[in-house]
């Protein structure tokens, strides 16, 4: 039987929460908060872009562990995990590079500076863009599997090297990172940890639609063995 | 004695197509098979299937006693069989004889096995130093049937051994053939040229539809229908 | 996990890949010129009399090294994609990991002759004094163990495709990228005459390359599998 579509009573219960939490974040950022002593308005970008790099490192995390998973165990769970975490972890990396260029603007009155931070990530993404690419490329399942499995642990690995050697370069010359120096006041920790389990809700919702989407699609892919071997004997068939 | 290669129902598929589609064959140590069939039928995916290139995901296959259903028998079985394919497996800038000595050492043959080759094909004296870029087509497949006579496999999988090569390689080959299975080997060839190749062979099967089709020898070599 | 003919095999590998290189002098007679070129167009694109091009010489040495290393890499597995050579290679019961550390050791000896030849171009054109010879050479040394080891990975990895001019770059350069900065870094100290400042990256450089040859002997025979 196939599904008409991917959603269910639970995706349905996470996105209607997703949905309303975003409203209460809404409230709390730009009503209940109080502005930053130093940054004013802008700081308020905290919480949007801390949630959505949490989002992001998430999907990496799962990424990784999908494809390790799959390396091991070779079940198709994994490697559908592990996509799925991709490439909605690209979309939060996406988000947080505008994220922090937008924050960047005001307090260093650029969109771009070569913070350690927004550095790294955008060799991230790239790397990332790269496993996405390599995913797309026609193969067997198996073979892709694998090859994408690889492409993630081989990107995954770089990443503590990437920002260890970004921050330890940047350092070198400034200490450019976001960082609010004042104290967070109470309904700004408030807030900030409400967004976060706002947008991993979101992160959820949007995994498990992209999960099955992708489980339908190995599933088309694999159907149809046995119709297939018998019309390959009848081949036979029509031999002088 | 156990057949050197056993396939009960195999089925080996490149992509989603299923180019073996349920086989069963048996060859005996020392004898020489031929499979042929129509463009299509298998025939070259059944010998890189033998030789641990292709995993078999369905049904029973054993070949050397290396069981191809896990990759572990793949691995294992490469080392002990030869694969004469349509590719040549052969570096463009190097010379006969480093093609021949480096698959040969590869394999883990000698120098001298590797010599011994190239002058049974007639690949040594003016030819040995030339770049394989500068062969002609016929030269180049007997470089590359030098380079896996080199390696004395247990199991030959030639397919279509005959193509491109004038008469007196093709007796080479054959004599090359027959010393081999007197010495013990297994040679399965996969031919269209059933003229020349059912002289060779002590066994024939017809392939079709990724099957063995179950029909006697002289019947197949007369092509009747 | 590394079994006693391992070094066997990938002398085997290496030795093929060199003599293939000897014959055909591709790396010496193209890519070595190639690199010199992007000397050249770096002179072009900073003004070499404003001495922009004296204080980037370590970064601009470095992106040239990558630039002609992709090339040097790209050659190295186009000849195994040629001509069923990587079924070959599956039949020929070498060790993967041999055959890993034979082509990544082989385009690590090609590197560092291009790096020779750069730096030879670096001295002549940009007006360049080396010292701190000693950290300039094991940079060189980790560096390009590093980039020869994580391409051979990627090497393979795109060699049966049919996009692997395009998709080699896409994939290996971001993943290279703490290799320009340390090694980089690195040279800058030593071109100061401060090493003391480059050794940490150095150590930088070595875990790198650690890194990627383990995941190259482990990895590696699964990647030459795929057809």
């Amino acid at each position: 039987m196939i599904p008409e579509h991917t959603g269910s009573r639970a995706t349905r219960i996470i996105g209607a929460l997703t949905l309303a939490g975003f409203a209460v974040v809404l409230v709390l950022a730009l009503v209940v908060s109080p502005p930053d002593q130093v940054q004013g308005d802008a700081a308020r970008l905290i919480y949007l872009h801390v949630p959505v790099a949490i989002a992001m490192n998430l999907g990496f995390g799962l990424n990784a562990l999908g494809s390790a998973m799959w390396l091991w165990k070779k079940s198709r769970w994994w490697d559908t995990l592990a996509v799925s975490a991709a490439e909605v972890g690209l979309v939060f990396t996406a988000l947080t590079l505008v994220t922090g260029m937008i924050w960047g603007r005001p307090t260093w009155g650029v969109y771009w500076t070569w913070d350690a931070r927004l550095t790294s990530f955008s060799l991230l993404f790239l790397m990332y863009l790269g496993y996405l690419v390599v995913r797309r490329l026609p193969a067997d399942l198996e073979v892709r599997n694998r090859r994408s499995a690889f492409v993630a642990l081989l990107s995954f690995v770089d990443v503590p090297i990437v920002y260890f050697s970004v921050t330890w370069w940047r350092s070198l010359h400034q200490s450019a990172t976001i960082s609010l120096n004042t104290t967070i006041s109470g309904s700004m920790l408030f807030t900030l940890f409400v967004s976060m389990a706002v947008f991993v809700a979101c992160f959820a919702w949007l995994l498990l639609h992209r999960f099955r989407v992708a489980w339908l699609e190995d599933e088309v892919e694999t159907k149809g063995l046995d119709l297939a071997i018998s019309e390959r004997r009848a081949e036979a068939l029509v031999v002088p | 004695m156990e057949p050197v290669v056993h396939f009960r129902a195999a089925v080996s598929l490149l992509g989603r197509f299923p180019a073996l589609a349920g086989v069963d064959l048996d060859v005996q140590r020392g004898s020489i098979a031929l499979v042929h069939g129509p463009n299509g039928a298998g025939k070259t995916t059944l010998l890189r299937t033998c030789a641990g290139l292709v995993p078999v995901v369905d049904g029973d296959a054993i070949v050397l006693g290396h069981d191809l259903r896990d990759s572990a028998g793949r691995r294992a079985v490469r080392r002990r069989v030869g694969l004469l394919s349509h590719a040549t497996c052969l570096y463009d800038d190097l010379t006969v004889t480093d093609n021949v000595r480096f698959w040969a050492r590869a394999c883990g043959a000698t120098i001298d096995e590797a010599d011994a080759a190239m002058s049974a094909l007639g690949v040594d004296g003016r030819l040995a130093n030339v770049t394989v870029a500068k062969l002609s087509a016929g030269q180049r497949r007997r470089t590359s049937i030098a380079a896996m006579v080199a390696r004395r496999p247990e199991l030959w999988l030639l397919d279509e051994p005959h193509a491109g090569l004038d008469a007196a390689a093709r007796d080479v080959i054959d004599a090359l053939v027959r010393a081999a299975a007197g010495a013990g080997a297994t040679v399965v060839i996969a031919s269209h040229e059933l003229d020349r190749a059912s002289e060779l062979a002590t066994t024939t099967v017809q392939l079709a539809g990724g099957t063995v089709l179950d029909r006697p020898r002289e019947e197949v070599v007369a092509g009747a229908p | 996990m590394l079994h006693d003919t391992v070094f066997r095999d990938a002398a085997v590998i290496a030795g093929k890949d060199l003599r293939l290189e000897w014959r055909s002098r591709v790396t010496t007679n193209q890519i070595a010129p190639f690199a010199l070129l992007v000397l050249i167009l770096f002179a072009f694109a900073l003004d070499p009399d404003r001495g922009i091009l004296a204080r980037a010489t370590a970064g601009l040495f470095w992106v040239a090294v990558l630039f002609s290393g992709l090339l040097a890499l790209q050659r190295a597995f186009a000849i195994e994609a040629a001509d069923g050579n990587r079924d070959g290679l599956r039949l020929s019961g070498l060790d993967p990991a041999g055959i890993f550390l034979g082509k990544a050791g082989a385009v690590a000896l090609e590197l560092l002759v291009l790096e020779l030849v750069l730096g030879a171009g670096v001295v002549l054109m940009y007006g360049t004094t080396f010292r701190s010879w000693l950290l300039l050479v094991v940079t060189c040394v980790v560096a390009t163990t590093g980039v020869a080891a994580a391409g051979s990975l990627y090497g393979v990895l795109a060699a049966g495709l049919r996009v692997r001019e395009t998709l080699l770059p896409l994939l290996l350069l971001p993943i290279l990228a703490p290799v320009l900065l340390g090694a980089t870094r690195s040279f800058e100290a030593a071109l100061a005459g401060a090493p003391s400042d480059g050794w940490p990256w150095v150590e930088l450089l070595a875990a790198f390359a650690a890194i990627y040859v383990a995941f190259g002997v482990l990895a590696f025979g699964s990647l030459l599998e795929e057809s």
